[in-house]
């Protein structure tokens, strides 16, 4: 997948989304992506558990697999995180299809840009942070 | 088996369902996860958010008295209406809502038992139904500083060694770790715990089904770390919403007549410069 702005050029298109909705449809545009979350594909089994994280982070399940060169991201989200959904749903749109270098090569701070944190708090964007280092770590592991 | 010492500050779904649409009635959904409230929420429910709805917008505190008069004023909540509190993770954000408007002095709060999941697991209906109430005029009184600590009101406690309730995980307790996992802008600078504090994780208070544990389970819980009823307690956590959830079970479940909730908690004593901390598991 081409780049744009150093991002999988469909991942720059999310955040430059986000980027032009204003307050209550930042909100809006990310319940979209929890509600389109995508069901886990049944020839994948029993995903890896994110580390365990007591008492309160959503519990994330998450696989990878890479077809042709490129890495593909799935997710298991409950559905009472929403947030959280949004955040997995719209990183799979905007990353499945990439190279997994150009997954390592993403900013740390790309989903800044969104302006999330304007309308969520900072703190609620710690699910993506952990998301992104998830993926980075899957991407790493299939190159390795 | 003896009852909850303020059963009436405590009502179950039944009672909700039973009272949808009583204009006396306002229910208030308060979540962790910010969007949860909008895939649907109980008929009728309005929803406050625990950092935009509560905390003050630029310095660490609590909304003032004023704008909390405003926030209730537009959720169509007058100084008479019976507030019943609800919401996810074992009403762990609700009950914290529930301490702001007791800190607030309103009068008639309750917490729906089981919260938001209770609700959904009895297969009771949601609606995403948009609604607005029309405003009311409110008056809030002045803050009940009773239910609340600050740092200097820690350090008396310490000085007099009475007693601490550390709610976090015990790895956060023990120092393991700064801040939960994933969650590195709620961290400190250091970890453990206040001296003498004992870690009583505050999910140890609820069941499975998110409803709190029976008076005989509590009092135990609680006695057997020696936490009981005659005593000033302080309760904190990291940010102070878990500790607002002991904070209700001490005072209204178990009628312990001084509890205090240090909001401030871990994120400002594991930062405070000179600040004593214990490590380890404690005494």
């Amino acid at each position: 997948m081409t780049e744009v702005n150093g991002l999988p050029a469909r991942l720059d298109e999310i955040v430059a989304d986000f980027e032009l909705c204003e307050g209550r449809e930042k909100l809006e545009l990310l319940l979209d992506y929890a509600r389109s979350f995508p069901a886990f594909p049944a020839h994948l089994q029993l995903p890896d558990e994110m580390e365990e994280v007591p008492e309160c982070m959503t519990p994330v399940q998450m696989a990878s697999e890479v077809r042709n060169g490129a890495i593909y991201f799935y997710f298991t989200v409950p559905e009472e995180s929403p947030t959280v959904r949004g955040y997995a749903a719209l990183m799979m749109e905007g990353l499945n299809g990439s190279a997994p270098e150009q997954v390592l090569a993403i900013p740390v701070d790309f989903y800044l840009r969104m302006g999330l944190q304007h309308v969520l708090t900072p703190q609620r964007l710690n699910g993506m942070a952990a998301i992104l280092a998830h993926v980075k770590r899957r991407a790493a592991a299939e190159l390795a | 088996m003896a009852a909850y010492a303020h059963p009436e500050f405590l009502v179950d779904t039944d009672w909700v369902a039973q009272h949808l649409g009583d204009p006396k009635v306002r229910l208030v959904e308060s979540n962790e996860d910010a969007l949860l409230y909008d895939t649907g929420h109980i008929p009728g429910a309005v929803k406050v958010d625990w950092f935009t709805s509560l905390q003050h917008p630029v310095r660490r505190d609590f909304v003032t008295r004023e704008e909390f008069e405003a926030l209730c004023s537009n959720l169509g909540i007058a100084n008479d209406t019976t507030v019943v509190f609800y919401g996810d993770k074992s009403n762990w954000f609700a009950v914290y809502a529930f301490w702001l408007f007791e800190y607030y002095g309103h009068k008639d709060r309750r917490v729906m038992n089981g919260g938001r999941a209770k609700w959904v697991a009895e297969g009771r209906s949601l609606t995403t139904t948009p609604l607005a109430y029309p405003a009311t005029t409110y008056h809030a009184s002045a803050p009940a500083k009773g239910i609340r600590a600050f740092r200097d009101d820690v350090n008396k406690h310490l000085e007099a060694q009475l007693p601490l309730v550390d709610v976090r995980s015990t790895k956060e307790y023990t120092g393991e770790l700064i801040h939960m996992p994933g969650y590195p802008q709620e961290g400190a600078q250091r970890g453990g715990h206040i001296p003498g504090a004992v870690n009583i994780p505050w999910s140890q208070a609820v069941q499975e089904d998110g409803t709190f544990k029976s008076p005989a389970a509590l009092r135990d819980l609680y006695q057997g770390h020696g936490i009981t009823p005659e005593k000033d307690i302080i309760a904190y956590c990291r940010i102070g919403e878990r500790s607002s959830h002991t904070w209700f079970v001490l005072h209204y479940l178990l009628g312990y007549a001084k509890v205090r909730n240090y909001d401030g908690s871990w994120t400002e004593w594991g930062n405070l410069v000179g600040a004593p901390i214990e490590k380890g598991n404690g005494s």
